[in-house]
């Protein structure tokens, strides 16, 4: 078998590959044909490296097929501190729009998972590295409370940098938000299942991503709290090898399952019924 | 020997001049009395004039100032019988976080703060204040049990930020910070943070969520470092980067109390005596205590359950936002 997939990986000499056909595996390095790549999820057929998928992508792999009703799809920041840093914070939104085709580093809606109904937010590293500035805050704090009045769970999928520097104080406080929805939400008896996909840290971590009351992650995806270079600069140490990756929070306790991408939507669903069905007569 | 941050030189320097002459007149048959006078009011306009146009950088210094009174200073200050509860029960006692219960105007509290300590021994022994799940998990336990004994809860927060550590990782440094932000929603007593010193990011916030925010005169409360912005910014090692580019990066960030009060994060800013909290540890204390008893007295007279919907609304309102995107 082995022999086979390197021969048809192996880019034939002096034939002009068009930009984009193939992908490196940023684990294995393995150059992987980029519809083979998409057909098995963005998951390396070699080495099993989940590759970050957009929240679209995330969305329809979760959702039953055109259940997804988004909310608060237009909401916008209105800048708190006039933020520029080498672009003014406003230009680099409307870049990141541009080059993302989303308004903002969360997507929220209602929608159906194997019929079940389920308040999801799913988080976009590609919009401005899926930092959480006032919009995430305010879409998850919205789904919350929606899930929470309706009492079906709720189900976050988070990818991100941490707090939106760009938003100074208010992107922190976004932090306390999203727990503040939380505690409200966890008065019912719906789950909120939270998905950690690569990497989510900092104010992500530290507030919703780890607050669900089943932590599931992806195979390797980096999570922590501080980023490792910070963390080596202090300590000047080296870190152990699989440091803050999902196999490492697992052995410590801090997440309950590792779940591969292809699982993930059946996995949900089972775990939906075990958590929210009703004794039946 | 006083230490002097650098933009107080004008300042130390005169006062240095007036210790001189002061010296130098010292059982000579000159009277210079009123050359004194004149040099020490002098000396006190143009303190008033640097601490009145102070930048984000040089609150920032001042924040950080190993002088100004730390959590253990006004405890001792402005309050009385301060037992001190130590440990998490789960893995250790982190000192970066001391807590406990002691009288306030003679009322039952729980007081909980990040601590830096002084001394070089004493500030290794307290992590500079950065504190570790377990400092985090303690506080936790301490206001769990104000809850149950119907005190209300008072919080100093002065820390650079939560350690970043290897220990801190394996022990769940986020699911720590954000089970406080996650309890201390439901924690049915009053609780009013203040910032004493320096807000470092979500270290800061594990011990903030509270029915009133007060912030010290110098204080800055921020979700990154100036310094830790600054090589965002300019893509560099801090070993490249200097107070010009901490300047522009501290403006930036909006984080002095000041400002804060602008962005309408903090209740209520505490003013500090002429020259900043570490001149006069007394006078600063008389100050907090003044601004806590306002505070206590108004929470304490409302019903539990408003309070929690209060506090809940508070910070569900925070959020710089328009329906309408422009792009
Ligand atoms: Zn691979």
């Amino acid at each position: 078998m082995a022999w086979f997939k390197k021969e048809k990986s192996t880019i034939p000499k002096k034939v002009k590959v068009p930009e984009g056909l193939w992908v490196k595996c940023n684990s294995c390095k393995e150059i992987i044909y980029r519809k083979e790549l998409d057909k098995n999820l963005k998951v390396c057929p070699k080495c099993n490296y989940h590759f970050r998928i957009s929240a679209k992508e995330r969305i329809s792999l979760l959702a039953d097929e055109g259940s997804f009703n988004e909310i608060g799809e237009n909401l916008a920041s209105s800048d708190p501190l006039n933020f520029k840093d080498q672009i003014p914070y406003k230009q680099r939104l409307s870049e990141s729009f541009s080059k993302t085709n989303i308004r903002e580093a969360a997507i929220a809606g209602n929608t159906l998972i194997g019929g079940n109904p389920v308040m999801l937010v799913v988080l976009d590293f590609a919009f401005m590295g899926g930092s959480m500035g006032s919009v995430v805050g305010e879409k998850f704090a919205i789904a919350a409370e929606m899930a929470g009045e309706k009492e079906i769970p709720l189900l976050s999928v988070a990818s991100s940098g941490g707090a939106r520097m760009q938003e100074g104080i208010v992107s922190l406080m976004q932090m306390a938000k999203t727990s503040a929805a939380i505690s409200k939400f966890k008065e019912k008896s719906a789950p909120y299942i939270s998905i950690l996909a690569d990497p989510t840290f900092g104010g992500v971590s530290a507030s919703f991503a780890m607050l669900g009351d089943i932590i599931f992650a992806e195979p390797k995806s980096l999570i922590g709290f501080a980023g490792a270079r910070v963390i080596e600069q202090t300590i000047k140490q080296q870190l152990p090898e699989n440091f803050q990756t999902a196999e490492f929070l697992l052995e410590h306790g801090m997440i309950d399952m590792i779940v591969n991408r292809k699982d993930l939507r059946q996995t949900i669903i089972r775990l939906l019924f075990l958590t929210t069905h009703v004794k039946s007569a | 020997m006083r230490y002097y941050l650098d933009f107080e030189k004008p300042v130390a320097d005169l006062e240095n001049k007036i210790e001189e002459l002061k010296h130098l007149a010292r059982g000579k048959d000159v009277d210079i009395t009123s050359e004194i006078k004149k040099l020490e009011k002098k000396a006190l306009t143009l303190r008033a004039d640097i601490f009145s146009k102070l930048t984000p950088w040089q609150k920032t210094l001042l924040s950080r100032h190993s002088e100004r009174p730390h959590t253990s200073d006004y405890i001792k200050l402005i309050m009385e019988d301060f037992i001190e509860l130590h440990g998490d029960r789960k893995f250790s006692d982190d000192s970066a976080i001391i807590g406990g219960f002691a009288r306030f105007q003679g009322m039952p509290v729980a007081v909980i703060g990040h601590e830096k300590g002084r001394s070089t021994k004493e500030r290794i022994e307290r992590n500079f204040g950065q504190a570790n799940p377990e400092g985090y998990r303690k506080a936790l336990r301490i206001m769990k049990l104000a809850e149950r004994f119907g005190k209300p809860i008072i919080t100093l927060i002065d820390t650079p930020g939560a350690y970043p550590g290897i220990g801190a990782e394996e022990r769940g440094q986020s699911e720590a910070i954000a089970n406080n932000l996650f309890e201390m929603f439901r924690l049915s007593t009053p609780i009013i943070s203040v910032v004493i010193g320096e807000g470092g990011s979500g270290g800061a916030l594990a011990l903030s969520i509270g029915d009133r925010l007060l912030m010290m005169e110098h204080s800055v409360y921020s979700v990154i470092s100036p310094e830790g912005c600054a090589a965002i910014l300019w893509k560099k090692d801090n070993a490249e980067l200097g107070q010009k580019e901490y300047e522009t990066a501290s403006e930036a960030l909006k984080i002095t109390a000041q400002d804060l009060y602008e962005l309408g994060i903090n209740d209520e800013i505490i003013t500090e005596p002429l020259g900043g909290a570490h001149n006069d540890h007394q006078e600063t204390a008389k100050m907090l205590k003044k601004a806590l008893e306002t505070h206590i007295a108004e929470l304490t007279e409302t019903p539990l359950d408003s309070l929690l919907k209060k506090r809940y609304n508070k910070f569900r309102g925070i959020g710089a936002l328009q329906e309408q995107a422009a792009y």
